[in-house]
């Protein structure tokens, strides 16, 4: 499901990134985890219960700031919509 | 209560668990870290469930390792690039160290699971444990009804697991159902489900019993017919779709049904150590049934010596001791030519393809074991053999 860009995504229960001091970000969950990179980092960093989805795709268009602006936000959707569905986060 | 989905292995759609987002070991055989440590703090426990994977040769409470032991174990699995463990049993509950435990393994920046039957516990106790550091609690049951479960487990103890489940509901952490399933309980599958939608936890897992241990014992009574699994299938894609976005739905299939073999613990020392309450290293929970192997203790080595170099770990990690039609196959890197515990058991040979592959040339073994129960699954016959219940160390 995908969100609204006005929902305020968050962590789902069982659900933190590991240390920031460890070699890799990895988001822990119950028996899996996923590794994070790039992009994939700067979204769940900001699913913390404060930003909305229309404040973290206004900030991955200033970081990614040579793609093109729609794009982005469908790609993040999309990827907001995959946590959703795996129960990483809830909105 | 020792029923883990890590090690069985695959979704409905028939990804491995660890598959799913972390990248999968290079051809070229470099050996990465384990991810998951299976901590079996101890093998005692309030419940005789009839499918308990645990060896049916249990650990005695004198040799259990102890709270400063076990938080060295937590601190060495974390230096090697370990990132969760599971803490199971028997029941972990049954450690009066169990708070000490959960807080060291979190302090060695584990992410902290508890793999429990929900007893003996309160809701003090409870808030205790989540204030330590757990992540997770996933909780079993053993039928919809408390007549099944109660059977099931040879207690009492259906109700007080639905008192737990509303406890958990106050803490923010995660929550999974695991309901195993098996002949004498798979047709409450909707009752089941009842109770995950009322409930609403992050996960559910229907697990089949697998046939190690005492489920090996008890497989004549617990074997599912085919209809029942068909009939199964379908209510969990349902459920699957209905459920999307509430609760992740996993389904372990009852592997002597399945065309190819389960990724047993995602391959053979390749993500996952298991340790015994006495401190033993496993490459799984059943890895003591095969003969001839010297398993080594966290006592005498460290966990990166026995991971690295231990002739355990190494003996079918690889692809080297694979006999054929393994060795060929385009699935040697999927499946790891199954669990090599199953592939003793069933054929005597532990570097045979897990005879529940269609590839497999023992294969015959278990379609001989599904013939024999669609010939007298109507008879009342099995329901007048007793059960073969779990016991408890001494």
């Amino acid at each position: 499901m995908k969100p609204e860009l006005s929902a305020v995504p968050r962590l789902a229960p069982g659900v933190r990134l590991n240390e920031k001091s460890q070699k890799e970000r990895i988001l822990l969950m119950p028996e899996r985890a996923l590794k994070l990179l790039g992009p994939s980092l700067e979204i769940v960093v900001r699913c913390d219960g404060k930003h909305t989805v229309e404040q973290i795709a206004e900030a991955l268009q200033k970081l990614y700031s040579k793609a093109e602006p729609q794009r982005i936000t469908d790609d993040l959707l999309d990827y907001l919509a995959r946590l959703h569905d795996q129960r990483a986060i809830d909105f | 209560m020792t029923c883990l989905t890590i090690w069985r292995g695959c979704m409905i759609s028939g990804r491995s668990i660890f598959s799913f987002l972390l990248a999968p070991l290079a051809m070229t055989e470099t050996l990465e870290s384990p991810l998951a440590l299976v901590a079996e703090l101890t093998h005692r426990c309030p419940l005789h469930c009839v499918y308990c994977s645990n060896p049916l040769e249990l650990t005695s409470r004198a040799t259990e390792l102890s709270t400063e032991e076990w938080s060295r174990v937590f601190h060495e699995a974390s230096e090697l690039g370990v990132l969760q463990a599971d803490f199971t049993g028997g029941e972990p509950l049954a450690r009066t160290d169990i708070i000490e435990l959960v807080h060291s393994a979190r302090a060695a920046k584990l992410y902290v699971s508890l793999i429990s039957s929900g007893l003996p516990l309160d809701e003090g106790k409870l808030g205790r444990l989540v204030l330590a550091g757990l992540d997770h609690f996933q909780l079993s049951f053993q039928g919809a009804r408390a007549e099944t479960a109660n059977e099931i487990s040879g207690t009492n103890t259906h109700l007080a697991k639905l008192r737990v489940l509303d406890w958990l509901k106050q803490h923010r952490i995660g929550v999974t159902l695991n309901f195993v399933i098996h002949r004498k309980n798979i047709h409450e599958l909707e009752e089941m489900l009842l109770i995950v939608e009322e409930h609403a936890p992050g996960c559910v897992e229907f697990a089949s019993v697998q046939y190690y241990g005492y489920g090996l014992a008890n497989r004549e009574k617990l074997l599912p017919t085919r209809a029942q699994l068909d009939r199964c299938v379908k209510i969990l894609t349902e459920a699957e779709q209905r459920l999307r976005g509430k609760t992740r739905v996993v389904f372990v299939v009852p592997d002597y049904y399945a065309r190819y073999p389960k990724p047993c613990v995602g391959g053979w020392g390749r993500k996952l150590m298991l340790i015994s309450p006495d401190g033993v290293v496993l490459p799984c929970h059943a890895a003591s049934v095969i003969p001839r192997m010297r398993f080594e203790n966290v006592k005498k080595r460290s966990l990166r010596g026995i991971w690295e170099d231990s002739d355990s770990f190494r003996a079918f990690r690889g692809q080297q001791w694979m006999e054929e039609p393994c060795k060929s196959c385009d699935r040697r890197e999927v499946d790891f030519g199954g669990c090599r515990c199953q592939a003793f058991l069933l054929t005597g040979d532990r570097a045979a393809t897990d005879p529940v592959c269609s590839l497999a040339p023992a294969r015959g073994n278990v379609d001989r074991i599904l013939r024999e129960l669609e010939e007298t699954k109507n008879r009342v016959a099995t329901d007048s053999i007793g059960w073969v219940y779990r016991k408890n160390p001494a």
